[in-house]
């Protein structure tokens, strides 16, 4: 039993090896051009995003409509500190710091807030955003203001990217998988039935939380470092709608929905690049449709697994072996 | 001393606004708890119905006034009847976020017909372009008119909710909404009803806001939408004296806030008053806390 | 295992075939020129004005004959208000369209964000409206591929101090700045370091909110002071409305703006008897005689039925700007175009004659319009 285990760790891990080396290999032969790699940027700092919100909301339960406020201390902290001191050491520096701080920062709001009911933590998440956004525009010392940071350098490339998103959703992945990521599932499902279990609620809340926020904050700090330019407005209350509309469409509940969800919106997003008002609309309708036909995403809780595929491996296996 | 006085009538006029639009979210969270976002948009486009008649087809501001809070009526039980009903059994997170979606639905289509551009109502005239000044204190003819049109607007309410039938049913609703059924109360038209006056008045304060301001946007009702919702919170949701309060004390905090040279932090300081009260007294100023039942 | 890298190929191509499949077949006799502006989302009135403009320009190029002949073929995308929106189009735009210019962004951070893709693949971006003062050049040296034909903050704020010191002898002055926006920004500190150090004093410096309807309780809260001009950095927007309600208070001192209050929104949000003893610097004057202002306002009202603000002739501007550098270009590619672009003298535009700085700015004349009874009532040349 333990042997297939690891057999199949290490068929997962030369998969996401594989993944890794043939976007490389497709970026250096240019296949790949530079439109497509920030595209793919977009996607994966979409991805980390709405991986992380999800846990909160979407396996916990608690409804946040502050996630674009965590991104943007994660991308003011690694800002800053790469502006000063431009090194790819001091760029990971400033990744972990900005994701630390917005893990304090998620710690500080989540405490007393967690302990609201799902719509009044939804306004309460959302008043802490825009007061984080405002504070960011009046530090003019420090942030430069309404004008934002300008000129940060580009330290984001595959790599980095590939290490960071993978490295999210395994996070989130392992934590929802271990008797926490249980606990937490239980508070969603009834909080009281849960606390009645023994679970102590305020701490598993809390600490989804901070890992969601720890996340956006690695989030923030590769959109600064990749786009070059920040400024308060970026991580409004849209910023966090956008993300939302991820979570709520993939499913939640859903990591690999999520992920899916943060692709197509891409693609849809390239699509309809020309109407954009159109776009906020479509939006709009996807979230209330969803919400009314399936209100538990694409996906719901299932995840598109590997064994899924392996199953369908099989199948057409079995077809081409029938014929 | 004659400063205060003027902030104090700024204020009022302003928190009028607020106590107009909270009134709509107060009522809807009484009775099937849930944060109409789209209310605030509602507002908006009782703007844009006080545009058309006013500026395009030359009606009078009364006439106007009647007019957008009829659309806004029709707006309101529409959007109940579409995209609420249907998700009346569903999880309170499905709700607010089909909420957010009719809310993000009306800005943007809106945006699409009428483009994001700022239209300006036509200038006024009379009665309503005078100013009064006494001392030093100056009082325009449209601040008068909007406490005015909000105090009876709110007495209107205030009768409806307590003196008739459908206002009982719609307090029994709030309270118990199987019970109430039971009793024999039509509980999916005492809430379309609910739907229909906090949108009525969200069409006056948005038609108010046009003469007044004299400037509408797509986007207008966001910001003043989650400041009538604090307020609402701030005296206790669900209760409709407290959303008048609620109303008149922001309006007036953030008059002071910014009288005394912080409009920067004007909107962190409402926003930090909802968290503060959210923590500290989650009923409201005027309501009772209660245990959450299992 | 296979299948599930296939599974990612699938998405992967998926994306490449939405993004390819846009692509329209090169034309050798079109020249492709890139349109990243803010069509949609928070700013997305100055967008669509300054398209507006550029696209009255295009279309009167190409009835005229095109560029030697080649006509112009405008590639437009709405980069939704949206900084990392503004960069990636832009990398669209140069490496995949394949255009030889960029014009836009409206602001001074998303155009900034896009200036990296610019130099990187010497493919000129040009903006019309982006004035902060350090878009084109910083500490680090003239941005290659990036140039403006507006003013920057500081030559705008300098401006008018100096009109308020010389022409309206103010002494104590009171800023009402968008805190929101780093164009005001920009402005308020050109203003007071101007303005102070003509013997000038800031007596109180208000903020507001882009979007904002209600001034009244800073109007109260000046009240009380004692000054003799406000100088309000801003757009016609809030702008409006606070000369409005600034009035309907009681403050009559000389109100001072920006071109950011060049908008015929202005006078309908402030109402036509507010608008007296109001200033505000600009590129033009509509009620100017030259013959270039005057078929530009005729042209636009003929197109579009309204007035033109600010944007529309910046926009239009730019277009003409980038097509007089085409003219003159050796070839039709980045290269040339930047080379052609820096040696730009004495174009005549709408919103000015202007030149090429060594800072890739414009230096072109400011003028000060009077408002009398919401009307151009006239003009002041301000000397630098």
């Amino acid at each position: 039993m333990k042997g297939t285990l690891s057999a199949q760790l290490i068929r997962k891990l030369i998969l996401v090896v594989l993944a890794y080396a043939i976007v490389q290999l497709l970026i250096s032969v240019n296949i790949i051009n530079d439109y497509l790699q920030a595209t793919l940027t977009t996607i994966c700092i979409n991805i980390i995003l709405a991986v992380s919100l999800n846990l909160i909301t979407g396996f916990t339960g608690q409804f946040s409509l502050g996630h674009a406020g965590f991104m943007s201390i994660g991308a003011y902290t690694c800002a800053l500190i790469i502006l000063k001191n431009p090194t790819t050491y001091n760029f990971l520096l400033g990744t972990l710091l900005g994701a630390l701080l917005a893990a304090l920062v998620g710690f500080l709001v989540g405490l007393p807030t967690l302990r609201l009911r799902g719509d009044y933590l939804a306004i309460a998440t959302l008043g802490m955003a825009e007061i984080i956004k405002i504070m960011f525009i009046n530090m003019d010392k420090i942030t430069n203001g309404p004008r934002g940071l300008s000129g940060i350098p580009r330290f984001v490339n595959w790599t980095w990217l590939f290490i960071f998103t993978v490295g999210t959703v395994l996070l989130i992945r392992n934590f929802l998988k271990s008797s926490h990521g249980r606990a937490c599932i239980a508070i969603r499902e009834d909080e009281i039935a849960a606390e009645t279990m023994g679970i102590n609620i305020t701490w598993y809340k809390v600490l989804a939380f901070v890992i969601g926020a720890f996340c956006a904050g690695i989030a923030g700090a590769l959109y600064a470092s990749y786009f070059y330019f920040i400024k308060p407005d970026i991580f409004g209350f849209l910023k966090s709608v956008d993300i939302l509309v991820m979570v709520v469409l993939g499913g939640m509940g859903s990591i690999s929905g999520s992920i899916l969800a943060a692709i197509l919106l891409a693609v849809i997003s390239t699509l309809l690049q020309s109407f954009s008002e159109i776009r906020m609309i479509l939006y709009a309708l996807i979230l209330i449709i969803i919400m009314i036909f399936r209100p538990q995403g694409l996906l719901g809780s299932r995840e598109i697994s590997l064994s899924a595929f392996n199953r369908l491996g099989k199948f057409f296996a079995f077809e081409k072996e029938a014929k | 001393m004659e400063q205060l006085l003027q902030q104090i009538v700024n204020g009022i006029s302003l928190g009028s606004i607020y106590a107009l639009i909270a009134l709509g979210y107060t009522m809807v969270y009484g009775i099937i708890k849930l944060i109409n976002f789209a209310h605030c948009d509602i507002y908006m486009i009782g703007a844009y119905v006080g545009y058309v008649c006013m500026a395009k087809l030359g009606l009078g501001f009364f006439p106007s006034l009647l007019a957008s809070m009829l659309v806004c009526t029709l707006l309101g039980v529409a959007i109940e009847k579409i995209a609420y009903k249907p998700l009346r059994n569903a999880t309170r997170i499905a709700a607010l976020i089909t909420a957010i979606g009719v809310s993000l639905f009306l800005e943007y289509t809106t945006m699409f017909f009428a483009t994001a551009n700022v239209r300006t109502y036509p200038p006024m005239t009379g009665f309503m372009a005078k100013t009064f000044k006494m001392g030093n204190v100056v009082i325009s003819a449209q601040q008068i008119l909007i406490a005015i049109i909000t105090i009876i607007l709110m007495v209107l309410l205030q009768l409806i909710v307590k003196k008739t039938r459908i206002g009982k049913a719609m307090r029994a609703v709030s309270l118990d909404k199987d019970a109430a059924e039971l009793m024999g109360i039509n509980a999916d038209s005492t809430i379309s009803f609910t739907f229909a006056l906090g949108s009525a008045l969200a069409g006056a304060a948005g038609i108010l806001v046009g003469v007044y301001y004299n400037s509408i946007n797509p986007l207008m009702g966001v910001l003043p939408g989650l400041k009538a919702f604090v307020a609402a919170v701030f005296g206790g949701i669900g209760i409709i004296p407290g959303a008048m309060l609620g109303g008149y004390l922001i309006g007036i905090i953030e008059t002071f806030v910014a009288g005394f040279g912080y409009s920067m932090y004007r909107d962190a300081v409402v926003f930090a008053i909802l968290i503060l009260i959210l923590i500290l007294r989650p009923a409201g100023l005027l309501g009772k806390n209660t245990g959450e039942k299992v | 295992m296979k299948k599930y890298s296939v599974i990612f190929m699938l998405l992967l191509s998926m994306l490449i075939f939405a993004s390819c499949s846009q692509t329209a077949s090169t034309n050798q006799n079109v020249i492709k020129i890139g349109v990243n502006y803010e069509l949609s989302g928070g700013v997305a009135t100055y967008g669509q004005s300054s398209v507006e403009g550029i696209e009255l320009a295009v279309e009167q190029i190409n009835q005229a004959g095109g560029i030697n002949g080649k006509k112009i073929q405008l590639v437009k995308y709405d980069n939704k208000s949206d900084a990392s929106e503004a960069t990636t189009l832009a990398t669209r735009l140069i490496t995949q369209d394949k255009v030889v210019a960029v014009l836009g962004p409206a602001t001074s951070g998303a155009f900034m964000a896009t200036i990296p893709v610019a130099n990187q693949n010497k493919v000129p971006v040009i903006s019309g409206s982006a004035t902060a003062d350090n878009v084109t050049v910083d500490d680090k040296g003239v941005k290659e591929y990036a140039f403006r034909i507006c003013f920057t903050d500081s030559q705008q704020g300098r401006a008018v101090a100096k009109f308020a010191l010389e022409n309206l002898s103010s002494k104590k002055a009171v800023i009402i700045m968008d805190s929101s926006s780093d164009y005001a920004k920009g402005l308020a500190e050109a203003f007071t370091s101007t303005f102070e150090a003509g013997g000038g004093t800031i007596v109180a410096q208000e903020a507001y909110m882009a979007g904002d309807t209600d001034f009244n309780a800073v109007l109260t809260s000046i009240k009380g002071k004692d000054f003799d001009v406000i100088f309000i950095p801003g757009y016609y927007n809030e702008a409006g409305l606070i000369i409005k309600q600034a009035r309907a208070q009681g403050i009559d001192v000389p109100i001072l703006g920006a071109d950011g209050f060049d908008s015929p929104k202005l006078a309908e949000l402030a109402g036509a008897e507010a608008l007296n003893n109001v200033y505000f610097t600009n590129h033009y004057s509509s009620v100017d005689s030259s013959s270039v202002v005057a078929e530009f306002v005729e042209a636009f009202k003929t197109k579009y039925k309204k007035e033109p603000d600010a944007f529309n002739a910046l926009g239009y501007d730019l277009a003409k700007f980038v097509a007089d550098a085409l003219g003159r270009a050796e070839k039709i590619d980045g290269e040339s175009l930047k080379k052609a672009l820096e040696t730009t003298k004495d174009f005549e535009g709408v919103t000015g004659t202007m030149s090429v700085d060594e800072n890739h700015n414009v230096v072109k004349d400011i003028i000060v319009i009077e408002l009398k009874d919401g009307q151009q009532y006239k003009t002041y040349r301000v000397t630098e």
